[in-house]
């Protein structure tokens, strides 16, 4: 369920390195389901910085509202502007379409620090 | 005789169904029930007076409301934010029916679709009114739709100052006063001619028409409001919308204002609606009620309370506003009014408006010694300065049966604000005109 | 062919622009009786305003249909936990229609309004002698609006005392969003603040909470559990003791008026909702009003304008003035308040006098533990203790062992033709399900809907589906509401339908 090769924060984001010192960044298949119908995202501006573990921006559902903490730091080169219309692609597809940012790592061993998809597993598993 | 001991009309428990209860309960006395106030805190002393029977009480409000000197049995010039116009009956009629009345607010969208589709024409109307994108359900009375548009526009840019034009009226600036002062806003009065404002200022407000009764220059403003990237925030009176052009024409990113010329009446000061509407880029932004229109589980079209993530109930200290109040109610009686008159009676209703205060202020200015300081176009109301003060001039007024205009010599020497509506007959303009001339007439 | 009920049903939903058509107008237009002045320069003017044109028998049809789509408490029974809806006495809206109320400006010179003066007046009175406190204004148009009077008052007097570092307000975790939401427009920190395992203010917590930051304390009373906090002396004395104003959210009045005063526990200030304890109609959301009444420290402060009585001159009337509190927070409204709702209230307490005022409290607390006793064992009871005027029931062994949610529970109530009771609040109660019947409901009512009750818990056991797909007999089953907040659709537009 949560695919291999990206990196997960205890918050319930990913991370995923693209191999050039940028990562692009979403929030977890289990945080969108326990949030339920996302009906807003917002996000800081292109050209923004945004810090690990940190707070990046809100998502919203019919009625509540949560922070989105930022898994890496750096800053903001693009941000998901599909989500604007179209925020329900956060459930439809959290590790596809329905990413949020993708940022400029400022410090790659930070990634370092995060979950595997095993690790998620298992820390999900003792959450519940 | 039958006991005239006293019952409750609106409770239905006899002592014998409260025996009931506490039997089931398992308590012995209701005292019981309160056993979690600490000892010696139950306090039964009440000096209140006893109860009225409904006859008693109907003639001693009567007696109290008799004591006021009544506007339509007093021929009345007062405005100044509270306006007198014919309600058409239907207004009151539908706005009585209990449906309406005594509805809750409207959480549960199933049994509420009445309040939510009479929500969602208000908001339509007030859009096509003021030309906006979106508009709330409403807020508290036009002055809090005001304060509040100026935090939205703090939120918004995210600066701390709030220009306002000094022409608004005093008693909405005293509530932008109570509302910035623990946010820390800083509040600059401004001149309409000024030609800068300070660096981060948020928004500039100004008020349209101005409490004077004349139009301000919307174009300048605006883009005054725009070289410093403060939002424009335009208070309207909703009435002069049924000929002035909106506020959207130039440009306006909030617009507020109160809601009570359409359909409500004076009541002392409330209760009214403030207006809100704004661009659509900020609706997140705005406080208050809003509904939408969606679907049901079989894909049937129903309205909903929307976009509550802003409020306090899930938001708590991060909301817009702390308000959970619609004035649904009132919002009604405006749709109902707005609906009656349609696109030509509210151009009619403004045009009589109109010239009714220019006939008012025609005759005044020809009387010797009374003058018209301000210059420009007005709408309903104008300035008369006075050769005598006006405070003197109301009382003597008032012994023929004239409530005279507001006194606004704080503002302009002796200055008296004149408000002329569709409710002033011609009679009543020219007894006015006349009393003025003998009081102080003759230079 | 369909029949005119059939084809009412189904174009009840048009709006008043779809049947708007040239030319109808809805009422007659005043002529005009005095020579037409020049109108200003057309550069100024609009000629694209839309408004319905539509005639006075399809407004009044049209708006009549659509009532129907409501539930409402002249109609249904709202056991609505912390909303209070009570009947809303026929008198009461009468009076405050009589023309010498509704007709009035509200910029009149005093002496022309001296009834309505009057009227604010003993009705200030009354809620201070009610409250056991010194004085009160009657500004504030709502419970939240003197929220935020009462704690812009809080500070003011920290700061006219130099006390700027006083930052935190401490505000129980089972407070009304407004709380937190008022103290936040006030300038302040909210500090939240645990229950203990019986619902009452934790004590340890609190004293580990205050400290030279401390400006006060938002707590309400009962508290929104339906509780009357055992602790409440101690919590007023340790918020004192640390300089900080301890103010009471008084939406739950209903429960203890005539017995306990607010005055008598330490408070410094609350305010009153009066649609909860002395009725008001509740309009489809509003309008209400929020006195703010203070104690001896905060008086002073009390928003403008308050109602004062003059001195007999020589014999003569009395005389009724608006003042200005010496300290005034400022104006919380254009004007004086809602006076329509005022005189409501007002009319109300003058029915029920110093008799029937002790009744509210009486039988709205017997009917919540009527029914709490009766719903035992049907669902959760998360305090099992005497409540005040509400009970706060969970459906979390519903939920466990059935599926069925809250949420299904209050949608099911509304095929039986009650209105939902208060849901996921406090948020502190896990499937909340919060009832509060008032003291304006029969027995009968009562044990109508305590059979409703353990009805929908048998049939969440046997046929939970019946609950999910509820509510079925109204005209809209349950809402897309994401799609509502995902793709706002806030207005009429041309074309839209």
């Amino acid at each position: 369920m949560n695919p291999e090769g990206l990196k997960y924060s205890r918050e319930h984001e990913w991370a995923r390195s693209d191999g050039s010192g940028a990562a692009t960044v979403g929030i977890t298949h289990f945080a969108q389901d326990n949030l339920g119908d996302v009906v807003f995202v917002e996000l800081p501006d292109v050209g923004e910085d945004v810090v690990q573990f940190e707070k990046m921006g809100e998502i919203e559902s019919v009625k509540a509202v949560s922070d989105l903490y930022s898994p890496v730091s750096g800053r903001v080169l693009e941000r998901n502007e599909a989500l604007t219309d179209s925020p329900e692609l956060v459930n439809d597809s959290p590790y596809g379409d329905g990413w949020m940012l993708r940022v400029e790592v400022s410090d790659s061993s930070e990634m370092d620090g995060l979950m595997s998809a095993a690790d998620y597993t298992a820390f999900l598993d003792a959450e519940a | 005789m039958v006991s005239d001991s006293f019952q409750s009309p609106y409770v239905p428990n006899t002592d014998a169904d409260r025996r009931a209860m506490l039997d089931a309960i398992g308590v012995d006395s209701v005292d019981e029930l309160f056993a979690d106030v600490p000892d010696g805190y139950l306090n039964y002393d009440l000096d209140l007076p006893r109860g009225l029977d409904e006859l008693e009480l109907g003639r001693y409000a009567a007696e109290l409301a008799a004591t006021n000197c009544v506007p339509g049995e007093y021929a009345c010039f007062l405005g100044a934010g509270s306006y007198r116009h014919h309600v058409p009956a239907v207004v009151r009629q539908i706005a009585s029916r209990s449906e309406y009345m005594t509805a809750y607010t409207p959480y549960q969208p199933e049994v509420s679709q009445g309040t939510l589709q009479t929500a969602f024409e208000f908001q339509s109307m007030i859009c096509q009114l003021t030309g906006m994108d979106v508009a709330n359900l409403g807020m508290y009375d036009g002055s809090t739709s005001m304060a509040e548009a100026a935090l939205m526009a703090a939120r918004i840019t995210r600066r701390e100052r709030v220009a306002i034009v000094d022409s608004a009226s005093p008693l909405y600036r005293e509530v932008l006063d109570t509302y910035t002062q623990a946010p820390g806003l800083a509040v600059d009065t401004i001149s309409a001619s000024d030609t800068r404002i300070e660096d981060g200022t948020a928004c500039v407000i100004v008020q349209q028409p101005n409490f004077f009764g004349y139009m301000e220059d919307l174009d300048r403003l605006s883009k005054l409001a725009r070289e410093s990237g403060a939002l424009l925030i335009v208070s309207v009176d909703p009435v002069s919308l049924g000929m002035f052009k909106p506020p959207a024409d130039y440009g306006a990113d909030i617009v507020v204002g109160e809601g009570q010329a359409l359909g409500v009446a004076p009541a002392f000061g409330g209760p009214y609606v403030g207006l809100f509407a704004c661009k659509r880029a900020y609706v997140r932004q705005m406080p208050g009620r809003i509904v939408g229109r969606t679907v049901d589980t079989r894909g049937r079209e129903a309205y909903v309370l929307t976009l509550q993530t802003r409020e306090q109930h899930i938001r708590r200290e991060r909301a817009t506003s702390n308000i959970c109040t619609a004035v649904a109610l009132i919002a009604l009686m405006s749709t109902v009014y707005a609906a009656s008159f349609g696109r030509r009676g509210l151009r009619r209703i403004a045009e009589l408006c109109y010239h009714k205060a220019h006939y008012a202020a025609s005759l005044i200015e020809g009387i010797p010694g009374y003058s018209l300081p301000m210059r420009g176009t007005f709408f309903q109301e104008f300035v008369v300065e006075c050769p005598l003060p006006p405070s003197e001039i109301n009382e003597r007024l008032l012994n023929l049966r004239i409530i005279g205009g507001l006194d606004v010599s704080g503002s302009v020497e002796n200055g008296m604000l004149v408000c002329v509506t569709e409710m002033n007959s011609r009679e009543e303009i020219e007894s006015f005109a006349k009393a003025l001339g003998e009081f102080g007439g003759g230079g | 062919m369909t029949t005119l009920f059939e084809r009412n049903e189904s174009e009840r939903r048009l709006l008043l622009m779809d049947r708007s058509r040239p030319g109808r107008l809805g009422t007659t237009l005043p002529r005009l009786d005095v020579p037409e002045s020049d109108l200003p320069d057309g550069s100024m003017l609009r000629d694209d305003l839309e408004l319905p044109e539509v005639s006075e028998g399809e407004i009044v049809r049209y708006f009549s249909q659509i009532s129907q789509l409501n539930f409402s408490i002249d109609h249904n029974f709202y056991p609505l936990g912390s909303c209070t809806m009570k009947y809303n006495p026929k008198l009461n809206d009468e009076i405050a229609s009589l023309p010498g109320f509704s007709d009035i400006h509200p910029l009149q010179p005093e002496g022309t309004a001296q009834g309505a003066i009057k009227l604010l007046w003993e009705l200030q009175e009354y809620l201070n002698e009610i409250t056991g406190m010194a004085g009160c204004s009657l500004a504030p148009m709502a419970g939240a609006d003197g929220e935020l009077a009462g704690m812009l008052m809080a500070r003011a007097y920290h700061l006219e005392r130099g006390d700027d570092g006083r930052k935190n307000v401490l505000i129980p975790d089972s407070a009304h969003g407004t709380n937190p939401a008022s103290a936040a427009m006030a300038g302040f920190e909210v500090v939240s603040l645990p229950s203990d395992s019986n619902g009452n203010t934790d004590l340890d917590a609190l004293r580990d909470s205050v400290d030279d930051n401390l400006a006060g304390l938002m707590i309400t009373l009962p508290s929104t559990l339906g509780l009357f906090d055992t602790n409440i002396l101690d919590v007023t004395r340790i918020v004192r003791d640390a300089g900080g104003i301890v103010y009471g959210d008084g939406a739950n009045l209903n429960a203890i008026v005539g017995r306990v005063k607010f005055g008598d526990l330490g408070f410094d200030v609350i305010h009153s909702n009066l649609h909860k304890t002395f009725t008001q109609p509740h309009g489809g959301g509003g309008p209400g009003a929020g006195p703010v009444i203070a104690g001896p420290r905060l008086v002073d402060y009390l928003p403008t304008p308050i109602a004062e009585r003059g001195e007999r001159d020589g014999g003569g009337d009395e005389r009724f003035s608006l003042k200005r509190p010496p300290k005034t927070i400022g104006r919380m409204g254009a004007f004086h308040g809602n006076f329509g709702a005022l005189a409501r209230a007002w009319a109300y307490i003058r029915t029920l006098g110093r008799e029937g005022i002790p009744q509210i409290s009486e039988d709205a607390v017997i009917n919540a533990n009527y029914v709490l006793s009766q719903l035992r064992g049907f669902y959760d009871l998360p305090y099992d203790r005497s409540c005040m005027h509400e009970v706060v029931f969970s459906a979390s062994s519903l939920r466990r062992e059935h599926g069925a949610r809250a949420l299904d529970v209050a949608k099911r109530l509304i095929d039986y033709g009650i209105h939902p009771p208060t849901m996921y609040f406090p948020l502190i109660v896990d499937e909340a399900l919060m009832i509060e019947p008032t003291e304006t409901e029969s027995k009968e009512t009562l044990d109508f809907f305590i059979e409703v009750m353990k009805t929908i818990a048998k049939e969440a056991a046997e046929d939970p589906d019946l609950l999910h797909d509820a509510p079925h007999n109204t005209p809209n089953t349950r809402l897309d509401e994401a799609r509502a907040a995902r793709r706002p659709d806030l207005r009429w537009r041309r074309g839209s339908e």
